[in-house]
């Protein structure tokens, strides 16, 4: 499986680390709604398709990304940067 | 007052470092594998939105133009610099005290200097077979149209992270941490027995 990072280019994903469901949405930290809190930690979509997830490069960049990868064929449809602000030309 | 004597460094790999020819050499020798040693190692990073003040910081102390783009560097045999990461860039200088060069140019608007002179080996290959040998080790693209001369690339060999600067057309610079450079340095020995190698 390949991942196409943005600054990189495509690398294989040995080269990356899941980071997670990029889907979640954390409470603000003050935050006293336990529903809230509970469907952060525990609630997954897990979608047999289309997913978003973050990865990191950690053995390139190592810059955290925003991935949609497909978990049925495992194909991955698009890659940006978890942080906007650092505008890199791709090499891919 | 007395003149300020730094030490001298010493080499992480002289246990294992053998000048000489070595390998299937028979035939001629394929690869030179060297340490350049050079005097600083830095690594800058710039905070988001300030990467073209940090380029222009870089090209005001060195005299080095970086091109625009992923992974974009520029080597002139005594300094070089190199994108490794969004915002960040290694810049090598044979002497040392780059760093003091820096610290006014790099304000804390701007971004972070880390003096990595001490923590990073840097191991050459040069030759014919610099990128068979490479490709042995690194699951990218060496070849030059893919990966042109002064570029730099961020991966690693078995978790020892590398960066690599192309720094000639059959020559790269990879730089390791100090501390896994021994271990990196047998095994590139190793590959590079079947082409024939010369360590300078």
């Amino acid at each position: 499986m390949l991942i196409t990072c943005p600054y990189c280019g495509p690398r294989d994903v040995i080269e990356f680390t899941y980071q997670g469901d990029g889907n979640r949405k954390r409470p603000q930290p003050a935050s006293q709604d336990l529903d809230a809190w509970n469907a952060y930690v525990y609630d997954r979509l897990n979608p047999a398709g289309d997913h978003n997830e973050i990865w990191q490069h950690s053995g390139g960049c190592r810059a955290h990304l925003r991935v949609v990868r497909n978990t049925l064929t495992h194909e991955i449809l698009s890659t940006a940067f978890a942080r906007g602000g650092h505008k890199t030309e791709s090499r891919s | 007052m007395a003149e300020h004597q730094l030490p001298e460094r010493q080499s992480p790999l002289e246990p294992e470092y053998h000048p000489g020819s070595h390998g299937n050499f028979e035939h001629g020798v394929d690869v030179i594998l060297s340490e350049t040693r050079p005097g600083s190692i830095l690594q800058l990073a710039a905070w988001p939105g300030e990467e073209k003040r940090l380029i222009e910081a870089i090209r005001k102390v060195t005299g080095l133009g970086l091109p625009d783009g992923a992974g974009g560097g520029v080597s002139n045999g005594v300094r070089a610099a190199f994108g490794f990461a969004p915002g960040k860039f290694t810049v090598v200088d044979e002497a040392e005290g780059l760093a003091a060069a820096f610290a006014g140019a790099i304000t804390p608007a701007i971004g972070t200097l880390t003096d990595l002179s001490h923590g990073r080996t840097p191991i050459r290959i040069a030759g014919p077979k610099a990128e068979w040998v490479m490709a042995k080790f690194f699951a990218i693209d060496f070849a030059l149209p893919a990966f042109p001369l002064g570029a730099g690339r961020s991966t690693n060999h078995h978790d020892i992270f590398a960066q690599i600067q192309r720094s000639g057309a059959d020559q790269f610079d990879i730089y390791v941490f100090r501390s896994f450079a021994r271990s990196f340095w047998k095994a590139l020995c190793h590959a590079s027995e079947e082409v024939g190698y010369e360590v300078h």
